[in-house]
């Protein structure tokens, strides 16, 4: 059997996967439920400094759902805990000492001052918690008071206040970012200046769910009113993917520590974050929508998923997919590939030919000799995925690459072997010439 | 459980007031808006849709059934009303299950195929408890067409007339408008009142007359239609039914099927309804499905259908051959009447012959069979009657029915017709209104040609 054992940053776990920040660890009476169900660790629901802040007393979420009201999307005003600072630590203490072997770390949001940093640090340090995570991420309510995403967007803040808490504390420091920004290694490298052990991400992403079309306010609704929340759920995923991968292979930040989070919902998805570099992961919205249960099918799962592929434990595969994401100009320009439908499969449908057709190569047709067919006009198929994508039908239609010595006959060229990318093309006005 | 379940010979009142109740319930409850959405989702909005091939009136079924995926129900309503007015009472009759729901591409890929006809109920019935009428009269065109049958070919014909702007008066020999949707089909498809209330929606259009009890042949005549409209419409649908011709046919007990029904489904109260305790039903269409089945849950203790060939001879397709053997019908073939038994002239049983194939005719094996009876249903097939157009202009028939051009023209000048008692139909609800709807067009567009020239 698969070891699944984590060790992030000197933070021991069971397993890899953690509770993020927010409901479902706000506090001791949910943070013992979800370890007597199995999660490996938690990050304790943002502390800030007293007087505690308060929510508003309406809806705090709305959402994004798929035809069978399945939840796809969820996006929250929430603010960080709205309970006094010493009730927090009180039970982070008791937690930490009747479950020595799970991971609790400790999120902190306090204002851009070095004191608060410092003072809280101390009590923080006082109850036993393995670790902390700055808060940097949260879009909405903490980042109008210059908290939050306030702090995330602007690279030297970051780097100064994870210096001041480096200073401050034994504790390992986690930085947690917010995907608000237009590209992610800034604050990443910031992090990684300030000393950090590990940076952690996404937070949410800021979004309006939908307006109500009778009374013209965006949802949640407070009283007709509403204010962009954060997003998060399966649906910021790809996007989460997207900045665990560049700061995994970005050259100043290359080998920091990451705690993968956004939309993880089965084993599968928490695979995928580590393949890309993250050490372990963190869930929030697949708790919050099914209960704590599912992390028994993520243990499950990625321990048989292991198993069958051989990897022993989690550093076996952690980060192998970090070599296979490049830049576009390095893709080999060389590989073609044709679409192929399996008539067997093919249940005649018609997406395909209609989505090429309306809006790509007119590479399908629909008739054949009078008879209703698809089939892939490979004069005319550039190989983009559209039908793939848009068939109903799994494996019924798949991109196979041209073997060498063929001629592709939408170009009449002989397929190679060789490898070329764009930084060589004759098209490219700066290319570099090819010896 | 009241006695009455046990009374011999043919009675009423078999069952409790209950029981009736749940019985003749809606067969398929209608979805709710959470179903609706779901089964809508999946769709795949084919291309060249292959339902829409097979559905006859050509609804547009991907778009409508986005129209409910997207919260557009009111779209979805009028995306089906486009093709067939009668779109409400299809989503309930239509066997689905060899038309529209057969091609569906889900259909092929896993056996179960998007529930089209239940999607366009869901659409239909909202469309309609709302009151929402999507069609406008052109200007009055001055034409008057008269329709013959209130059926679904007729009604069908006199909505797209009366939207082009011309008059139509319906006739009907029958004291209701609606055809078989009123006199035929099975109750439990068609529950409050639906029939009615369809007729009421479709000639809230305007611009329809319809007088009923009033019968061509008796009360009106083709010429003299000919004379009075500019254009006439026959729907008469099949008047007859085949005889048995067999020894004892006209002993007490011995029903025509489609007249039962129509009794049934007139009826305000069931418990008046008189059904036996042992009913033996003969035919293998949708009417002896629908009389078996009635017969059952009226109350008859055994219900057995006889047909002269086999399984995959059956008019009725597999869906409703399932429904009849789950409410406890047996259904069993190759087996033709031969003689109906009678004590003081009521049926006590029927003896038939078994039956086989042959250099590929059906012929009896000599071998016999009895089964006790105390009522016999005849749903051996209706017929086309001439009588109501004799003496007129003649009309070409083509098999026993009026002959038609794919226009739905007649062999004579200003007659179109359609529905069941044209040749070369499939009997169905869904065709006649097709028919009756083309009709209308090619009549439209004669009025425009000729005074166009
Ligand atoms: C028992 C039974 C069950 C059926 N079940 C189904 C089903 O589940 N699904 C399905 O798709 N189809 C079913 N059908 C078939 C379907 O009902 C018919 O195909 C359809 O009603 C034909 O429509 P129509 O307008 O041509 O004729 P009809 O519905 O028969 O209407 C003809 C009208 O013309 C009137 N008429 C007749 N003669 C005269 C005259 N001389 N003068 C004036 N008026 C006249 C009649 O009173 C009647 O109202 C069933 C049929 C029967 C008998
Ligand atoms: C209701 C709610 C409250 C949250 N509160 C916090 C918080 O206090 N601190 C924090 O760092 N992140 C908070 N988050 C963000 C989550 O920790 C997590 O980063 C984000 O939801 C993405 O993960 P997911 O897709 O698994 O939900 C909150 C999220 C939700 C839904
Ligand atoms: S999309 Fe797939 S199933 Fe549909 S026609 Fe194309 S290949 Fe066939
Ligand atoms: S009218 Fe009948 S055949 Fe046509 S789509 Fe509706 S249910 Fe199917
Ligand atoms: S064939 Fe089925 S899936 Fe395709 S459009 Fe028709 S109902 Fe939808």
């Amino acid at each position: 059997m698969a070891d699944i054992r984590s060790n992030f940053i000197g933070i021991k776990s069971p397993n890899p996967f953690w509770l993020a920040s927010a409901p479902p660890t706000d506090k001791e009476y949910n943070v013992v439920r979800a370890f007597k169900a199995g999660w490996g660790g938690v990050v304790w629901k943002t502390l800030g400094l007293d007087p505690h802040i308060v929510n508003v007393n309406g809806p705090r979420y709305g959402a994004v759902w798929g035809a069978d009201r399945r939840l796809l999307g969820l996006n929250n005003i929430e603010l960080i805990t709205d309970r006094p600072l010493q009730v927090n630590l009180d039970e982070i203490k008791r937690v930490k000492r009747d479950w020595p072997d799970r991971a609790v770390v400790v999120s902190l949001m306090v204002p851009c001052e070095e004191a608060c940093w410092t003072d809280i640090m101390k009590q923080v340090d006082d109850t036993g918690a393995d670790g902390v995570e700055l808060n940097f991420g949260c879009p909405h309510g903490m980042s109008e008071r210059g908290m939050g995403s306030a702090v995330g967007q602007v690279p030297e803040y970051i780097e100064m206040v994870t210096r001041w808490v480096k200073a401050s504390t034994r504790m390992p420091v986690i930085v947690k970012l917010t995907p608000n920004i237009t590209d992610i290694r800034y604050p990443a490298r910031a992090a990684h200046k300030g000393g950090a052990d590990a940076v952690s991400l996404i937070n949410t992403v800021s979004s309006i769910t939908s307006v109500n079309l009778d009374t013209f306010s965006p949802e949640p609704s407070i009283d007709g009113k509403g204010s962009h929340g954060g997003y998060c759920g399966p649906a910021v995923k790809p996007i989460a993917l997207n900045m665990v991968a560049d700061i995994a292979r970005d050259a100043e930040t290359r080998g920091l520590p990451i705690s993968g989070i956004g939309g993880i919902t089965t084993w599968r998805d928490a695979a995928e974050f580590m393949a890309l570099g993250a050490g372990n992961v963190q869930v929030c919205t697949a708790a919050m929508t099914y209960g704590f249960k599912i992390v028994q099918e993520m243990i499950e799962g990625l321990k048989n998923w292991m198993d069958e592929a051989g990897h022993p434990d989690l550093d076996a595969f952690v980060g192998r997919a970090v070599p296979n994401v490049t830049d576009w100009q390095y893709l080999n320009l060389n590989y073609v590939a044709k679409a192929r439908i399996d008539q067997d499969s093919c249940i005649q449908c018609g997406r395909c030919h209609i989505a090429c057709e309306d809006t790509s190569h007119q590479a399908i047709t629909n008739m054949v000799d009078g008879q209703r067919r698809f089939e892939v006009i490979d004069e005319e198929c550039v190989g983009c995925n559209l039908c793939v994508n848009v068939c109903p039908v799994e494996n019924c239609i798949t991109m196979v690459p041209m073997a060498a010595g063929a001629v592709d006959p939408r170009t009449g060229r002989v397929v190679t072997d060789d490898y070329a990318n764009w930084t060589t093309h004759p098209n490219n006005p700066a290319r570099v010439a090819a010896e | 459980m009241t006695d009455g379940r046990l009374d011999t010979g043919v009675a009423a009142g078999r069952l409790s007031a209950e029981d009736y109740a749940e019985n003749f319930a809606d067969l398929h409850p209608p979805l709710d808006r959470h179903e609706a959405v779901v089964a809508a989702d999946r769709c795949y909005f084919c291309y060249d849709a292959p339902c829409v091939t097979a559905c006859p009136t050509g609804i547009d079924i991907p778009l409508f059934i986005r129209q409910i995926a997207t919260g557009n129900t009111t779209g979805s309503a009028k995306t089906i009303f486009d093709q067939n007015i009668l779109g409400g009472m299809c989503a309930r009759v239509c066997p689905t299950e060899t038309l529209c729901e057969q091609a569906c591409v889900r259909e092929k890929a896993e056996g179960k195929p998007v529930v089209i006809g239940r999607l366009q109920r869901y659409a239909t019935d909202a469309a309609m408890t709302a009151g929402k009428q999507f069609y406008e009269r052109a200007a009055p065109s001055g034409k008057l067409v008269a329709v013959v049958g209130a059926g679904p070919a007729g009604l069908a014909c006199a909505h797209r007339l009366a939207m082009h702007g011309h008059d139509v008066t319906v006739f009907d020999a029958r004291p209701k408008a609606g055809g078989l949707n009123e006199y035929g089909i099975a109750a439990y498809k068609t529950v409050d009142g639906y029939a009615q209330a369809e007729v009421d929606y479709v000639t809230a259009i305007g611009g329809i007359a319809v007088e009923p009890g009033k019968a061509l042949g008796r009360d009106l005549s083709l010429a003299g239609l000919c004379t009075s409209y500019d254009a006439v419409f026959l729907g008469m649908g099949l008047g007859g039914v085949n005889a048995l011709g067999v020894e004892g046919d006209d002993s007490e007990g011995v029903i025509d099927a489609v007249e039962y029904i129509a009794a049934l489904r007139q009826a305000s109260d069931l418990a008046t309804l008189p059904v036996g305790r042992r009913v033996v039903v003969l035919g293998g269409g949708m009417t002896a499905i629908d009389v078996a089945v009635q017969a059952k849950l009226l109350g008859a203790e055994e219900v057995t259908i006889c047909y002269r060939r086999g399984k995959d001879n059956m008019n009725a397709s597999e869906y409703e051959q399932d429904l009849a053997t789950s409410k406890g019908v047996a259904i069993r073939h190759w087996l033709q009447p031969k003689r109906i038994l009678a004590q003081s002239g009521k049926v006590t049983g029927i003896q038939l012959e078994y039956t086989t194939m042959s250099d590929g005719r059906l012929t009896g094996t000599g071998e016999s069979l009895t089964l006790g009876a105390d009522q016999v249903f005849r749903a051996i097939g209706q017929s086309y009657v001439t009588e109501p157009l004799e003496g007129g202009p003649s009309v070409a028939l083509e098999g026993g029915r009026i002959k038609v051009d794919g226009e739905g023209r007649t062999s004579i000048a200003k007659v179109w017709a359609g529905g069941d008692c044209v040749a070369g139909g499939d009997d169905l609800t869904v065709s006649a209104v097709a028919m009756g709807r083309d009709a209308a067009e090619s009549i439209h567009k004669s009025f425009n040609t000729r005074s166009g020239a």
